[in-house]
């Protein structure tokens, strides 16, 4: 077993973790411990990023209009201290980016920037070519380098937090390389895990996007809110099959190109509920993913089961200036733009529910703070494109800042470590915890997905129960081998149904539809439900209060 | 149905290796990455590997050698008959497919 003492623990190395890591040491943190369960700045969603980060950059933009735009993309339930939060300390997060040399696209003096869905004008920058995540991992990874009292640590899985009188005191895991048990003591415990993708069998964030925070605040005894919307991006690859590019590339395409998204018979069908088309992308998440599904459920899909987006009337010279060597890349997948036509679908992206905290990224519980997507309310139902990352920024910034300066709680007890410790450490039978992975993807893909009602979201729990059974209590084979990914899914697992419990349980609540929140048996938005469900407990029961939607100051 | 082959070297470090031989359905276009993905959820869990994004080509983990050649596993084409695979030669081997990656100073 080894032990780590720090002063701040963050646990995710995604853009949230490394902002907070930066700013924890800038604002004194005697040391910060940065752990990952992949590699530093490599495993999360950020190095995903294709495009656009949101901030009202220019002289003729102001953050209290994007502020606006936000808001309304919410439908109603964003926080809006978070959004606010979000939309004025994003504009400092990413000029302080652009000092540190990210490279964001630029005419001249200026930066180029793009209007994405739901923006009210173009206020989204981007690293040229599809190359936003990658740029942003980099660039962090290269200030982190630069903090003496960072260490940074990957291959480590946090299996729960410790707890003692109501405060966080540390976490307990192990480093997944050599199968080794880890406690760890911090006066202050940062959750940037990120979202929980990985439960739905189509999605387009990293294998390791498992919930695990959400269920680190629970156990924990944090709350969660909004958890019944899952973001799903509507135009995600579907067919032919593509390697070595991410399902999310057609959002950039469309930014810079336009594109003519179409049904099965080729026809344009986004203004059939409400949206326009015509080739502009402009119609947001939420309705787009609704209109691409009641298509094809009506037999107009295409071949494959989606939408078809269409390039075919930009001219290759315009392809080409605008994104160079992916066009490439796309040709070494038989795929020319100026011929062939693509399949489209919607595709798990983004949680816009997750963790309560206040304007300090603090939770309900004292030493634990969360920054990035586990944070639940910024987002409201329907999260606008471009928020992401400036709000895995911001909020990393917000909470390493107040991490520093937290209030130390209880001392470190390793009693209150040994029943995590004691899981770590357990033996088993042995099972196909892979196969348990991918039945759940499947039951929540196809009861718990953007589309719900009271019958399949029953289905959905009943899988929950029956996949839970058959993992059983502890994780099986031997503890303390390298790399055994058994061991780890079944941990993974763990997280991942406690997480599958709270989306549904929320989803069953809302007997009404919201954003990307649709209940096919209650269709219509109600003023009554401008509320949020606070989620509390564990496995063994949810608590589900209604509370109200914070008033902006 | 055409079919592919993985043949995988596998074992952890400081036992002999074994080659175990793992057949699936070949479907056209799919990736290495989807084939071993298949074979985890299908017939071996305990096949190790090792990925962060999902054919994206992202995080970059997923580097073996394939055929002789070191690639990435999701960027690597499955192809009906055997394909070869081996971990990195030049890492320190964890298990199977995994070789300790992670720079020196960001490890445990």
């Amino acid at each position: 077993m080894r032990h780590f003492t720090t002063e701040v623990l963050i646990i995710g190395a995604g853009g949230a973790g490394m902002y907070a890591a930066i700013e924890a040491s800038r604002q004194g943190a005697g040391d910060v411990l940065l752990l990952e369960r992949s590699l530093i700045g490599r495993g999360g969603a950020t190095v995903m990023a294709q495009m656009t980060v949101a901030a009202a950059l220019e002289a003729d933009d102001d953050w209290h209009f994007h502020y606006q735009d936000t808001l309304t993309a919410g439908r109603g339930l964003c926080d809006p201290a978070l959004a606010a939060l979000l939309c004025e300390v994003g504009v400092d997060v990413i000029r302080e980016m652009e000092g540190w040399k990210v490279g964001w696209a630029r005419d001249g003096n200026r930066l180029r920037a793009v209007q994405a869905p739901g923006h009210d004008r173009a206020r989204c920058v981007y690293v040229d070519f599809l190359s936003t995540g990658p740029a942003v991992s980099r660039t962090l990874r290269t200030q982190l380098q630069r903090h003496e009292r960072i260490r940074r640590l990957g291959d480590v899985v946090v299996t729960d937090l410790v707890t003692q009188e109501g405060h966080v005191t540390g976490a307990v895991g192990f480093d997944i390389a050599s199968g080794t048990p880890v406690t760890i003591e911090a006066k202050a415990t940062i959750l940037a895990t990120g979202g929980l993708t990985r439960l739905y069998r189509r999605n387009s964030a990293s294998a390791h996007m498992s919930g695990d925070g959400f269920a680190l605040a629970l156990r924990a005894g944090a709350k969660l809110l909004g958890m019944e919307f899952v973001q799903f991006f509507p135009i995600g690859h579907l067919a032919p099959r593509m390697v070595g590019m991410d399902p999310i590339m057609w959002d950039p395409f469309r930014y810079k190109l336009g594109g003519r998204l179409l049904n099965g018979a080729k026809e344009e069908f986004i203004d059939r509920y409400g949206g326009t088309d015509e080739g502009r992308y402009t119609t947001t998440r939420d309705l787009a993913t609704y209109a691409i599904t009641q298509e094809v459920a009506a037999g107009r899909g295409s071949p494959a089961g989606g939408a078809w987006l269409s390039f075919r009337h930009v001219p290759q010279a315009t392809l080409r200036e605008a994104f160079g060597p992916v066009i490439d890349k796309l040709a070494a997948n038989g795929i020319d733009l100026t011929r062939d036509d693509v399949e489209v679908a919607p595709i798990a992206h983004y949680h816009m529910g997750g963790v309560r905290v206040d304007t300090g990224m603090r939770t309900d519980v004292p030493g634990l703070f969360a920054a990035g997507e586990v944070v639940g309310g910024a987002n409201g139902a329907n999260r606008l494109s471009g928020n992401a990352i400036t709000e895995a920024l911001a909020f990393g910034k917000i909470a390493g800042a107040e991490a520093a300066r937290a209030a130390p709680g209880p001392a470190f007890s390793p009693a209150a470590a040994a029943e995590a410790l004691a899981l770590v450490g357990a033996e088993g039978p042995a099972r196909n915890t892979a196969a348990l992975v991918v039945a759940l993807q499947a039951a929540m893909a196809d009861h718990a997905g953007p589309f719900r009602d009271a019958a399949g979201l029953a289905r959905a729990s009943a899988a929950i129960a029956a996949i839970r059974a058959e993992a059983g209590p502890l994780p099986p084979g031997a503890p303390g081998l390298p790399h055994d990914m058994v061991r780890l899914d079944w941990f993974d697992l763990r997280q991942m149904l406690l997480v599958a419990d709270s989306i549904v349980a929320a989803a069953l609540a809302r007997t009404e539809s919201r954003g990307a929140h649709q209940r096919i048996d209650h269709p219509e938005t109600e003023e009554d439900w401008r509320v949020n469900l606070l989620l509390s407990g564990d496995e063994r029961g949810l608590d589900i209060t209604r509370i109200p939607v914070p008033e902006a100051a | 149905m055409p079919q592919a082959t993985l043949l995988i070297r596998r074992g952890v470090a400081g036992e002999p290796p074994r080659h175990d031989s793992f057949t699936l359905e070949f479907e056209p276009g799919a990736s290495v990455l989807d084939g071993l993905r298949r074979i985890r959820a299908e017939q071996d869990p305990t096949l190790a590997i090792r990925y962060a994004c999902l054919n994206a080509n992202a995080c970059k983990e997923c580097m073996m050698v394939v055929n002789g050649r070191v690639t990435y596993a999701c960027t690597a084409r499955l192809e009906e008959g055997t394909t070869t695979l081996e971990p990195l030669p030049n890492k320190a081997l964890l298990r199977d497919l995994v070789t300790q990656i992670a720079p020196p100073d960001e490890r445990f």
